[in-house]
């Protein structure tokens, strides 16, 4: 993407058809360091890539619960996800009140898209800069959602977000016919695993990584790291998936998505000029 | 609804300059609750009867709500505003949980409750709570209070219709001589988790003689470091 005379408002069309700022923040979210989210018949897990930013400080929080049967992975402005985060608990809290029940997931990512289109259609305000995986259960099962800053939302078996996400993304599109059938364990290795691409040299340990799940009977929980080092250790057995993996290659420069089930996004190209078809135009 | 037919057998008001509503948003479905704390325990208890008038709506309806891991509510009065009370002190829980990653002592709860009742002061809570559980240090906490907030922690307290043949039973029992006398006493009395489970259930028995409004069963919950416990008793059905 290049500057041009049509990006300095969100409320400037561009002649051909675009919002640049939008996409602008949309690359905001492609900065932030990955989120993963994947989903089976019974549970829902978030991954998420922890970068601090020097070693003396703590690693940013990009796992929130937004209620007992909700939570996210956010990549990008985390400063934005946190407000948001604080309007989802509060719309859950306010739905538990006066319904008794538990804000179906569906209806809470609409309402987060439609707060976030807002702001793309203002012109004294910005989109929000972060990309939510919104994971949740309800009556009708496990849902992983992901949340744009256009306002688009779409539903996913498994998705992956943020810097160096195509590799995750590459995994996951190779396993994820068989992650419905599996069990907690097995999707939070699968999780893992697909951290671990993202973070290709480093060495995966609870200190560069968090782990969320919930589940149908289990609350949303974040693993405190304790347990996410003991799933790690037994990663170790599953040595030999990944070197098979490292041996066909992951370009993960190549940003051109291959859709999931039911949204066929399309990725933007770097360096694209005005022709090219972007996620917007979906 | 039967509470505009009914004679009025309320106290005797004082002398107005208004009219007589003729409709009141507000209803006493009577009971009683008790709450006595321990060294390390903390029972609460409170009879099912849910009453309007001089007719009982059923038998069998729980007075208590457990709020966070430690504390438990008991109220008598206007069911109505109770249960709305106890969702908004929910709600306000979550917000807490949220902010600050854990679950509120029951001081703060006790704080909360009282701020949340106070800001009704011109349409209070028609609730009289009885707030027991355990503080920080793992000791029995007990807080009672009145319509628009005023509260107090104390070793052991009874609110509602049976209150005042309760209290002065848990006075005889449970009060310490004077407090001149040293060493000071803690809030909390010297009774076993037995024994104040066995007084809760003969203070019960008492009140469902002679206050019409008490009877059919008594929920008792005790908290203690182990977690929460309930047990029901039987009470007297007339």
């Amino acid at each position: 993407m290049f500057r041009n005379q049509y990006d300095t408002d969100v409320t400037t069309w561009s002649p051909a058809g675009r919002l640049h700022q939008v996409e602008y923040a949309m690359e905001a979210v492609k900065q932030g360091s990955a989120a993963i989210g994947l989903r089976s018949k019974t549970y829902v897990v978030l991954a998420t890539v922890n970068k601090a930013s020097s070693e003396l400080s703590a690693h940013q929080k990009k796992l929130f619960k937004i209620d007992n049967h909700i939570g996210i992975a956010m990549a990008g402005l985390t400063a934005d996800g946190r407000v948001l985060s604080r309007y989802m608990r509060s719309e859950c809290i306010n739905h538990h009140f006066v319904f008794e029940s538990p804000l179906p997931v569906g209806r809470l990512v609409v309402q987060v898209a439609d707060k976030a289109q807002v702001c793309t259609q203002r012109s004294w305000k910005r989109p929000y800069g972060v990309g939510l995986l919104v994971a949740g259960l309800d009556e009708a099962g496990p849902h992983l959602y992901y949340n744009c800053p256009s306002g688009n939302y779409a539903e996913y078996h498994a998705f992956a977000i943020g810097s160096r996400s195509q590799a995750a993304k590459t995994y996951l599109e190779r396993k994820f016919e068989t992650f419905m059938e599996c069990t907690k364990e097995e999707l939070i290795r699968h999780a893992l695993f697909a951290v671990k691409e993202s973070l290709q040299e480093e060495e995966l340990s609870s200190g560069n990584c968090g782990v969320a799940v919930v589940g149908i009977d289990e609350p949303f929980v974040v693993l405190d790291p304790k347990t996410l080092q003991a799933y790690i250790e037994a990663l170790d057995s599953g040595k030999d998936e990944m070197q098979t993996m490292e041996e066909t290659g992951t370009d993960d420069r190549q940003s051109s998505q291959v859709p999931q089930e039911g949204t066929g996004s399309r990725g933007i190209s770097v360096g694209a000029n005005e022709d090219t078809p972007t996620d917007m135009e979906t | 609804m039967s509470m505009v037919f009914a004679p009025c057998l309320t106290e005797t008001a004082a002398p107005t300059t208004h009219a007589e509503p003729a409709w009141s948003p507000y209803d006493n479905n009577g009971g009683t609750c008790v709450a006595i704390a321990g060294e390390d325990y903390c029972v609460i208890a409170a009879d099912t009867r849910m009453s309007t008038g001089f007719s009982i709506l059923t038998r069998n309806y729980s007075k208590i709500h457990q709020i966070t891991e430690k504390s438990v509510l008991a109220s008598s009065g206007f069911q109505a505003d109770i249960r709305a009370l106890q969702k908004n002190l929910d709600a306000r829980h979550q917000i807490y949980q949220h902010q600050h990653n854990k679950q509120m002592s029951c001081p703060a709860m006790a704080q909360l409750l009282s701020n949340t009742l106070y800001y009704k002061r011109f349409f209070p809570y028609y609730a009289f709570n009885v707030l027991g559980g355990l503080d920080n240090e793992g000791r029995g906490c007990v807080y009672s209070y009145d319509a628009v907030g005023s509260y107090e922690r104390s070793g052991y307290s009874s609110q509602g219709t049976g209150m005042q043949l309760i209290m002065p039973v848990l006075d005889n029992q449970l009060k310490s001589a004077s407090p001149l006398v040293l060493p000071l006493q803690k809030s909390t009395t010297p009774l076993s988790e037995f024994e104040a489970v066995d007084l809760v259930k003969d203070t019960f028995a008492s009140a469902a003689e002679r206050d019409i409004y008490t009877g059919d069963a008594v929920e008792i919950v005790i908290i203690n470091r182990e977690g929460v416990r309930r047990e029901l008793m039987d009470l007297k059905r007339d």
